[in-house]
């Protein structure tokens, strides 16, 4: 049962920090919790598509299939995860002397919540489409062990959930004035982070040159198969060993989100009138 | 003027073929996953170059072909094969497990 919790956790944590920074980067808007409910739902739901399509994905590309779709929702999030960033360094100060002005009061407008829906969406696919295929792979085995294992699986989910929950009400005691260039900084790391994942991927299928193999060797001093190492991994990007081509992926995402950030964000957000 | 079209269509095409061949040279090994467990469990490889890694599970449950040296991760479902592409490696033992049934599922590439 021990086992099977650790396994879920693993892949639970990474959609539940996620979850928990877009939840703290949408706050005081009316809408989210539709759009980030509906980004978990259908995540759910492309996670057990996606798991029932398992082998043929797995076979598809002579074997690397399933390293080019991981790749493929990693950059799709790494998009969207920029564009918010972008959209709301032009907005986000408004938005705060807002929410300072009239409290935690109704905002609408036209923020992009269906990117941080997206994201959300990506991130329990990728996640959960590996915890389905793991406990379906229990259940449909032999049946002694099958009730600990499920238990396994549900305290695994609920650990992953409570990190994320810690978080979020982490990130609330922030003030509001900070609020948002503290997720912007998050979303930033955040997505250099799954960059670097995805170069991984496409490292695995032979279709990047790693660069170098492993530039240095951390486990020792921090694995990522620790809780901090996990987290880490998740928030910053951090790796123990490297490749190359991980970290030029880590630096030019850093580097592009940030320049466009700078280039289309400290324009007026307010185009009419002067 | 003809002949030059072919000639460079027959550059492009040998180009081509070079990548190809540079991709496919890469040498292919066979784990089988049985009963959750590997066969080989030790596989000897060249050091040095880039090999192709056939992972085919013949259980019908999935497993996850996972190594931290090698810094790979993938999942077989039941009854199929992925593969992985790993290398050049330095001389050396690399170990690697399925992640799902890590108490049986072991394994090593030596790589000489």
């Amino acid at each position: 049962m021990l086992a099977t919790a650790l396994i879920v956790f693993r892949e639970v944590i990474e959609a539940a920090l996620v979850i928990s920074i877009v939840m703290a980067a949408s706050r005081g808007v009316a809408a989210r919790s539709w759009w980030i409910w509906s980004g978990v739902g259908g995540g759910l739901i492309g996670a057990c598509v996606v798991a029932g399509f398992a082998d043929t994905l797995a076979e598809a590309a002579s074997g690397v299939g399933q390293d080019l779709f991981n790749a493929a929702v990693l950059f799709t999030a790494v998009a969207m995860l920029g564009w918010h960033n972008i959209w709301m360094q032009r907005h986000g100060r408004e938005l705060a002397q807002a929410m300072s002005q009239v409290g935690k009061a109704v905002l609408s407008g036209d923020r992009p919540l269906y990117a941080l829906a997206v994201v959300v969406g990506l991130a329990v696919l990728r996640e959960g489409s590996e915890v389905v295929l793991f406990l379906y792979g229990i259940a449909s085995a032999d049946g002694s062990h099958t009730g600990s294992m499920l238990t396994g699986g549900v305290v695994g989910i609920s650990l992953g959930t409570a990190v994320g929950l810690a978080m979020y009400y982490g990130l609330l005691r922030i003030p509001t004035r900070y609020l948002f260039k503290v997720t912007s900084w998050l979303i930033l790391f955040l997505a250099a982070g799954l960059a670097s994942q995805g170069a991984a991927y496409l490292v695995q299928a032979d279709l990047l040159p790693p660069l170098g193999h492993e530039v240095w060797n951390t486990s020792n001093w921090l694995s990522e198969d620790s809780l901090i190492g996990q987290v880490l991994h998740t928030l910053l990007g951090y790796v123990s060993r490297p490749d190359g081509v991980q970290i030029l992926f880590y630096l030019a995402t850093l580097a592009t989100i940030a320049s466009l950030m700078r280039v289309f964000g400290d324009r007026p957000a307010r185009p009419a009138g002067h | 003027m003809q002949n030059r079209t072919y000639s460079g269509r027959f550059v492009v095409l040998s180009a081509l073929l070079m990548v190809c061949g540079s991709v496919s040279a890469a040498e292919t090994y066979t784990l089988i996953i049985k009963e959750h467990r590997f066969e080989p469990a030790e596989l000897e490889v060249p050091a040095g170059q880039k090999i192709k890694l056939v992972v085919k599970n013949e259980d019908p449950t999935p497993e996850e072909f996972e190594s931290r040296s090698l810094k790979r991760e993938k999942i077989i479902p039941g009854k199929s094969q992925v593969t992985v592409s790993i290398g050049p490696l330095d001389p050396g033992t690399y170990d690697f497990f399925g992640e799902f049934h890590e108490e049986s599922a072991k394994g090593h590439i030596v790589a000489k």
